[in-house]
């Protein structure tokens, strides 16, 4: 019972969104799952919510290795959550100045204001962090095409000429060289998109597959159910 | 000043305002009549096609004044009446350019509506011709994705086809996937080497087929994991992900006959903002060292940080996505890569289940039939004939 309930629900749901793509009274379907989709989202974050102060609470009582970082996550999210919250329905931010007058009485404030620094620590930390990790991926292109381009065999040799052209073309001095943008505009137009186009109709057939095999019962590891 | 002196003042006076009058109505008379734009022409409107009802499609030819006329349109106006006499109501505004539109405002199924233009520049405005009557049905079939429903019937087929001679017992032959071969022996290391082995879902959502792609293939690696007694370190980009796979790691114990190995801890989820996950798995390659590194499922920017750093801890590594752009940076920074349906086909590919490898043929064989196609298609074209290609047409020429 505990295996075929999940599989009569996958089939029935598999069938009615497969369904509804054809038969257009049937998008209702469509709308409602999306929106059940997202309140399942929402209510899904205080199991992860649960799962990261659980590990990282372990960490710290059995003095695990850096366990001194877990309490700076924990206190960081402690914080976060309060600031929001806090921000959000008003409570306390007359400290700070942030009060105005609202409909339900003056505790509102409009939009996110600045109680505990909540937008400056997102704004000021959070976003910079982020940027800074995603810079990294300039260095990092640099280190993985020097390796990826060591002519040792045939087609490395060939990656190395290709993305040497495509470089070039791509860079200002390359458009007053003879020849270069042509060759980068044929490189990307005729087999890089060959190849992509090759790449993708697989893909589409093995999601297609896939997704008949879900619906059929056939594929059911993800239910964590043995073949 | 005497009566006489006054009453001369008083007709000057009179003389100088009728002047003044006069000179301001002939001025008025001079300056250009206020001509209204030329209307919008040749409206149409019908039902929309192919869908539940509650639209109806306007297309028009646009103002003669519209982009460079002598009265430069601004907008048009959508009007809307039940009666061809109106009262017409505003439905909506459009800007200058746009020739065609669809109302969806409370439109009723089965009711006449008559539909009317107005072209409006910034004083004026003209109506078009009033055009209807039209009414808004539900359509129980969308002929547009016939072609849609046609090959998924044709592929659903052979793939049942397929999975039932695997169910007769039937051997298929399954060509090599090397990054598969190589998985095994990747996690076989791991416990040679006294390190864990490291396992990312992706960043997407359970509602991804990539992400349920890689929850099967993690299902393989954790049994194997637990015959070589080693810890699998799963972190989490999504809460529902990793609750499903701590169900299927759990599993993959069971099925070991290692239940007690598992540690729930061990699959946590980490946070669900791109960066600040690559930075916390990053921090996990870096500090406990796994001997093997699995990137399989959707990967986005984070890709080439994630397998870098993994290279530069010496790990061993592998990854699958069917995310195009990032293909090539794994294929740089990884010892393996499974491309697109290598992705999908991994679970058959390690289960070695029938009923799966049949699905695995029925895929193969629908490739071939779709190259065939496009093969065809580029000869018969070359040489000027579009006979094969009218044939994709053929099937809604025949129902429309």
């Amino acid at each position: 019972m505990r295996r075929q309930v999940p599989l009569v629900i996958c089939f029935v749901a598999g069938v009615l969104m497969l369904a509804q793509s054809f038969v257009p009274p049937l998008n209702w379907f469509y709308t409602n799952a999306l929106a059940w989709a997202r309140i399942i989202s929402c209510i899904a974050v205080f199991i992860g919510l649960i799962s990261l102060v659980r590990l990282h609470a372990t960490k710290v009582r059995r003095r695990a290795a850096d366990w001194k970082f877990s309490i700076i996550t924990l206190l960081a999210l402690l914080y976060m959550m309060l600031a929001g919250l806090l921000t959000r329905y008003g409570v306390f931010v007359k400290l700070h100045g942030q009060c105005v007058p609202g409909s339900m009485g003056d505790k509102i404030v409009t939009g996110f204001q600045n109680a505990f620094n909540f937008q400056d620590i997102f704004l000021n930390i959070q976003i910079p962090v982020q940027a800074t990790m995603f810079s990294l991926l300039a260095f990092y292109i640099a280190s993985a095409a020097f390796r990826a381009f060591r002519a040792r065999t045939f087609e490395a040799t060939l990656l190395l000429v290709a993305a040497t052209i495509v470089m070039l073309g791509r860079v200002p001095v390359g458009h007053y060289i003879w020849g270069v943008p042509q060759a980068t505009a044929w490189i990307l137009d005729v087999p890089n998109t060959a190849a992509k186009r090759g790449i993708m109709i697989g893909i589409g057939l093995g999601m297609t597959s896939t997704a008949l095999k879900i619906m059929l019962g056939i594929e059911r590891t993800y239910l964590g159910i043995k073949d | 000043m005497s009566f006489a002196g006054a009453r001369l003042l008083h007709i000057s006076l009179c003389v100088l305002a009728g002047s003044l009058v006069l000179c301001g109505q002939a001025l008025c008379q001079s300056a250009p009549p206020d001509t209204p734009p030329s209307p919008a022409t040749d409206l149409v409107v019908k039902d929309t096609p192919d869908d539940d009802g509650g639209s109806v499609t306007l297309s028009w030819s646009l103002s003669a004044d519209d982009k460079g006329g002598a009265k430069d349109v601004l907008s048009y106006e959508i009007r809307r009446s039940k009666s061809p006499d109106g009262p017409f109501t505003t439905i909506k505004k459009v800007l200058k350019g746009t020739s065609s539109t669809t109302d969806e405002k409370k439109v009723e199924n089965n009711v006449d509506y008559y539909y009317q233009v107005v072209t409006k520049d910034a004083s004026s405005e003209t109506p078009s011709a009033v055009a209807g009557p039209v009414r808004a049905h539900v359509q129980w079939f969308n002929l547009g994705r016939l072609n849609t429903l046609l090959i998924t019937i044709l592929y659903t087929a052979l793939l049942l086809y397929f999975i039932s001679r695997a169910k007769k017992g039937e051997k298929l032959f399954v060509r090599r996937i090397a990054g598969l071969d190589a998985l095994d022996e990747a996690v076989g290391c791991a416990p040679e080497m006294g390190k864990p082995a490291l396992y990312v879902p992706g960043i997407s959502t359970i509602s991804d087929v990539a992400t349920i792609a890689s929850v099967n293939i993690l299902s393989g690696v954790a049994r194997t994991v637990a015959d070589y007694d080693t810890r699998l370190i799963v972190p989490n980009f999504d809460p529902i992900v990793m609750t499903v796979a701590q169900e299927v790691v759990r599993e993959g114990y069971m099925a070991a006959g290692k239940p007690e190995a598992y540690r729930e801890e061990d699959v946590f989820y980490v946070t669900s903002s791109q960066f600040p996950f690559v930075a916390a798995v990053d921090g996990i390659m870096v500090r406990e060292r796994p001997a093997t590194n699995l990137f399989i499922g959707m990967f986005f920017a984070e890709s080439l940080i994630l397998a870098e750093t993994g290279a530069s801890t010496g790990a061993i590594q592998i990854a699958g996505t069917d995310a195009i752009a990032q293909l090539p940076f794994f294929i740089a920074a990884c010892d393996y890569t499974l491309i697109g349906e290598e992705l999908y086909a991994a679970s058959a590919y390690l289960s070695r289940a029938p009923l799966l490898l049949g699905s695995l043929k029925g895929q193969d064989w629908m490739k071939m039939f779709l190259i065939g196609c496009i093969f065809i298609g580029l000869v018969t074209l070359n040489v000027g004939f579009a006979g094969f290609k009218s044939l994709f047409d053929l099937p809604l020429t025949i129902f429309r």
